[in-house]
C-alpha cells in the first residue's frame, strides 16, 4: 500500500465513508501532502463510493484545495481591492524576487509556492499574505523579506 | 396515506392539487406552459437556469417554479410583464455566454435553447458578448459521445443523468464561477474516464453541447461507392420510436416503412439485427444451461454464477470499469449487433457470393454505447471490422429526411432473407425484461418441451418500468436429460438503467441476493429508452414504446426464437450446433478490466 492510500484509508476511518467525510478527508490529504495527486483522488473516491469526477470537481471548487503540486511552503498574496490599494504588487514584486519564481510558480527545491488569493479578511490591515495558515498583515517589502528569510532558514535545518 | 390538497389560483384560474406539487406541475395541469431548461422530468430538480421564473402574489422576488412548491391560496401568474422580461432576460444572459452557430449546429432544429430564443424573438443583445469559444473544448476522443463546452449551459441535466440514473459519475461541475464547465476526472478526454458511452446524457442535454458522433456522411460515401455491398441491420428497439423523429406519434410501430425507408436510402440488402437476437437466445441460453449443469451436477466450483446478459455494451464497459471482478460472469456471447456484423462478413457473403472484403455494414441501433462496441478491438472475428457504422435512429431519421422521403406515405415492405427473418422473442430484446423472456420462453420449452407456464407467452413479471424486478421460476417435470435440474427453482433479476445495475450487483456482492440468472441493460426501460433514440424522453414516451414492441411481438407468427427458421437453418449449413466450434470462433468473446474514474 502506497503511504497515500494508507493516508486515505486512515482519514476515511477517522471521518467515516458518508459523503459527508469528503471535506475533511480533502483537507486532511492537502494538509499532508500539499495537494491533491490524481492518485489520492482515486483512491478517494473508491473508499467514499463516489465518482473520481465528482471529487475532482469538489476539489476543484475551492482554492485552498489544490489539485497541483505545491512547495512545502504556500504563500498567498491577497489580490483584492484593499489589498491593492495598500501595496500589493510591490509585494508581489519583493516575493517573486527573494524567491526566483512568478505568480503560480514552485521554487526549485520545492520549498515555496507564490500564490494570490481572493479576499482573506484582513482588507484593515492590508496589504497581507498568507503562508500555510499563517497570517502576515501590514506587509512591507522588507517586512516581506525578513518573513521569507525566517522560512528560508527553517528550511535548511 | 392521502394527501392533502392544495388550492391555488394560476393566471386567476383555480386549480386543486396535492401537497408538495410544483408550481410548474400545477400550470401544466391547467395547460399553461411554462418553458424550462434545467429541469427534467426524469431528474432531481435543481433550479439552476431561472427560466422557469414565475410571479408568485405578495412575493419580492420571482420565483422558479419548478422549485418551489405550491401552498394554499397561492396566486401564481406565468405570464406577467416582469415574468416575461425577466425570462427574455436570462435567454439573453445564456446567449450572450453561447456560441450561437445555430446552422452549423447537431442540435439545429431539435434545441431547446434555440426554440426558446425564437419564441422570445432574442435578436438585439442586451448584454455584453462574452462568448470566448476559444477557452472551450470540444471533446470528440469518444466515438459515441462529442462534448463542445462552447454549447453549454450548465444546467447539469447530463451530471444528474450520469451520477442519479447511470450511477456512472463520469461527468461533473469543475471549478466555479466564469470558470464553471462541465467536465471529467481531471479534464481527461472522455474516451478514458468511466464515461459508459450509454449516450443518456445526450437524450436530456437541451443544447448541442453533447450529442453522438455522427457516420452519416461516411455511411452516404459507402451507399454511393458502386464496389461496396452495403448490408444494413436494425435493432429491435428502432421500429417503435423511429417514427417519433418524422411526424408520427410514440409508440408507433414502423417496421414495414422503415424498411422501405432503408430500401430507397440504397442499401443493398436490408437485414434485421432480431435475427441475431434469436441467436443470441440459443447461444445464451445454451450457456446458461451449461453453466447451470458444471454448478449443479458437476460441482465445479469455479463457475460463474450468475450469469449476466452482455447485449449492452453500456453495461459492459461499466462493468470493466467498476466490477471487473464479475467479468467472467457475462455471458460470453456477443451482443446482437455483433454477432450480425460477424455473420454477415462471413456466412451472409459466401451465402450470396460477395467479397466480405467490398462488404460494408451499417448497424441502425438505438444505442450510442454500439458506436464504440463496434470499434472494440475484440470484435473483429470475420477478419474485418464486423460492423463499420452505427447510425442512431435519430441519424436514421435524419437521412430519410436528407433524402426528400415521405415517411408517413411509405408503403410497408419487408427485410431481404436470409439474416432477416425473426420472431416476437427477438423484437422484445428491445425492452427490460424482454431478453429475459425470450430465454425463458426458449429454455423453458428445451427443458421441459411444453410452453412457458404464462398465458399467451407473455412473461408479465419480467415486464414493466421497476428498476429492478426478479422471478423465480420451478423447474418440473423436466426431460429425462435434464433430469438434474428437476425441482430446481431459477432465480432471475432484471436491472435497467445502470444505476439498478449497480445495486443488483451490489446485492450479490454483499450476498442479500442470490440469483442465477441476471438481464442488465444500460439504459432506462432497457433499449427503448437508448441513448440514441429520438429525443425527448420521459417515462411517458418510453412506456408507449415498450408498449409497442409487445405489440409487435403478439402481433408476429412465430414467437419463440428456436422457432426462427433461418436460425435452424444457420445452425445446420454453417455453425452446427449452439456453442460449437464456428460459434465460438464467431458469436463469443470477452473483456478486460478498466480503471475505475
Ligand atoms: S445549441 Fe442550440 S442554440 Fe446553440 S448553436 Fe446549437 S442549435 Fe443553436
Ligand atoms: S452539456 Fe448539456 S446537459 Fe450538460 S450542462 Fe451543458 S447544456 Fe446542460
Ligand atoms: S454517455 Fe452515459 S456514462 Fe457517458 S457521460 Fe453520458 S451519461 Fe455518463
Ligand atoms: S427549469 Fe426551473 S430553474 Fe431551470
Amino acid at each position: 500500500m502506497s503511504s497515500t492510500e494508507t493516508l486515505v484509508k486512515d482519514l476515511v476511518s477517522k471521518y467515516g465513508k458518508s459523503r459527508n467525510s469528503l471535506m475533511p478527508v480533502l483537507q486532511g490529504i492537502v494538509q499532508e501532502e500539499r495537494y491533491l495527486s490524481e492518485e489520492a483522488m482515486i483512491f478517494i473516491a473508491k473508499e467514499l463510493d463516489l465518482s473520481a469526477a465528482d471529487v475532482y470537481g469538489t476539489a476543484s471548487f475551492y482554492t485552498f484545495l489544490d489539485t497541483v503540486p505545491r512547495g512545502k511552503n504556500i504563500i498567498r498574496v491577497c489580490k483584492t481591492i484593499s489589498c491593492h490599494m495598500t501595496g500589493k504588487d510591490l509585494i508581489i514584486e519583493t516575493l517573486e524576487d527573494i524567491l526566483k519564481v512568478k505568480v503560480g510558480q514552485t521554487t526549485h527545491d520545492k520549498n515555496f509556492t507564490l500564490l494570490t488569493a481572493n479576499c482573506l479578511g484582513w482588507c484593515h490591515k492590508g496589504p497581507v499574505m498568507l503562508i500555510n495558515d499563517e497570517v502576515y498583515p501590514e506587509l512591507t517589502p522588507s517586512r516581506t523579506t525578513e518573513i521569507v528569510e525566517e522560512y528560508m532558514k527553517n528550511a535548511t535545518h | 396515506m392521502s394527501k392533502y390538497l392544495v388550492n391555488l389560483k394560476v393566471n386567476n384560474i383555480p386549480v386543486t392539487v396535492e401537497e408538495g406539487t410544483t408550481i410548474l406541475d400545477a400550470a401544466r395541469k391547467l395547460n399553461f406552459h411554462i418553458p424550462t431548461l434545467c429541469y427534467h422530468e426524469d431528474l432531481t430538480v435543481a433550479g439552476n437556469c431561472r427560466v422557469c421564473l414565475v410571479e408568485v402574489a405578495g412575493s419580492r422576488s420571482l420565483a422558479a417554479s419548478c422549485a418551489t412548491p405550491v401552498s394554499e391560496g397561492m396566486e401564481v401568474l406565468t405570464n406577467s410583464k416582469n415574468v416575461r422580461s425577466a425570462r427574455k432576460n436570462v435567454v439573453e444572459l445564456l446567449l450572450s455566454e453561447h456560441n450561437a452557430d445555430c446552422t452549423k449546429c447537431f442540435k439545429n432544429g431539435h434545441c431547446e435553447l434555440q426554440t426558446l430564443s425564437s419564441e422570445y424573438q432574442i435578436g438585439q443583445h442586451l448584454f455584453i458578448d462574452l462568448v470566448k469559444t476559444k477557452d472551450k473544448i470540444v471533446d470528440i476522443s469518444s466515438p459515441s459521445i462529442a462534448k463542445d463546452d462552447s454549447k453549454c449551459i450548465r444546467c447539469q441535466r447530463c451530471v444528474r443523468t450520469c451520477s442519479e440514473l447511470q450511477a456512472v459519475g463520469a461527468l461533473a461541475v469543475i471549478n466555479k464561477g466564469d470558470h464553471q464547465r462541465i467536465s471529467t476526472f481531471l479534464n481527461k478526454p472522455l474516451s478514458e474516464v468511466v464515461c459508459t458511452n450509454c449516450g443518456q446524457c445526450i437524450n436530456r442535454c437541451p443544447t448541442g453541447a453533447l450529442t453522438e458522433r455522427s457516420y452519416i456522411e461516411e455511411v452516404w460515401d459507402a451507399i454511393n461507392d458502386p464496389s461496396k455491398h452495403v448490408v444494413v441491420e436494425t435493432a429491435p428497439a428502432v421500429r417503435v420510436a423511429l417514427g417519433e423523429d418524422l411526424g408520427f406519434e410514440a409508440g408507433e410501430r414502423v417496421t414495414g416503412k422503415m424498411v422501405a425507408a432503408l430500401r430507397h436510402l440504397g442499401f443493398d440488402s436490408i437485414l434485421d439485427t432480431d435475427f441475431t437476437a434469436d441467436l443470441t437466445i440459443l447461444e445464451e441460453g445454451t450457456e446458461l444451461l451449461t453453466r447451470l449443469k458444471k454448478a449443479l451436477v458437476d460441482k465445479d466450483e469455479k463457475v460463474s454464477l450468475p450469469m449476466f446478459t452482455s447485449c449492452s455494451p453500456g453495461w459492459i464497459k461499466f462493468i470493466e470499469h467498476m466490477f471487473p471482478e464479475y467479468l467472467p460472469n457475462l455471458s460470453t456471447c456477443k451482443s446482437p449487433q455483433q454477432m450480425f456484423g460477424a455473420l454477415a462478413k462471413t456466412y451472409y457473403a459466401q451465402k450470396k457470393n460477395i467479397n466480405p472484403k467490398n462488404m460494408v455494414c451499417v448497424s441502425i441501433m438505438p444505442c450510442t454505447a454500439k458506436k464504440f462496441e463496434a470499434g472494440r478491438p475484440e470484435l473483429r472475428d470475420s477478419g474485418y471490422q464486423d460492423v463499420d457504422y452505427v447510425l442512431t435512429t435519430r441519424e436514421l431519421a435524419m437521412m430519410i429526411k436528407q433524402a426528400g422521403i415521405d415517411f408517413m406515405k411509405l408503403e410497408d415492405m419487408e427485410y431481404d432473407s436470409i439474416m432477416g427473418e425473426s420472431t416476437g422473442a427477438a423484437v422484445i430484446f428491445g425492452a427490460s425484461g424482454g431478453v429475459m423472456e425470450a430465454a425463458l420462453r426458449t429454455a423453458y420449452e428445451i427443458i421441459s418441451g411444453r410452453d412457458v407456464p404464462f398465458t399467451n407467452l407473455n412473461i408479465v413479471p419480467v415486464r414493466g418500468m421497476e428498476g429492478v424486478k426478479e422471478a423465480k421460476v420451478m423447474l418440473k417435470d423436466v426431460k429425462p436429460e435434464w433430469g438434474f435440474l428437476e425441482g430446481v427453482e431459477v432465480s432471475i433479476a432484471i436491472a435497467h438503467g445502470l444505476a439498478n445495475a449497480k445495486k443488483v450487483v451490489e446485492s450479490i456482492k454483499n450476498g442479500t441476493a442470490n440469483y442465477h440468472f441476471v438481464e442488465i441493460m444500460g439504459c432506462p426501460g432497457g433499449c427503448i429508452g437508448g441513448g440514441g433514440q429520438p429525443i425527448p424522453t420521459s417515462p411517458e414516451i418510453r412506456q408507449k414504446r415498450a408498449d409497442a414492441i409487445y405489440a409487435e411481438d403478439e402481433g408476429l407468427p412465430l414467437r419463440k426464437s428456436h422457432e426462427n427458421p433461418e436460425v435452424q437453418y444457420l445452425y445446420k449449413e454453417f455453425l452446427g450446433e449452439p456453442l460449437g466450434h464456428r460459434s465460438h470462433d464467431l458469436l463469443h468473446t470477452h473483456y478486460k478490466p478498466r480503471k475505475r474514474y
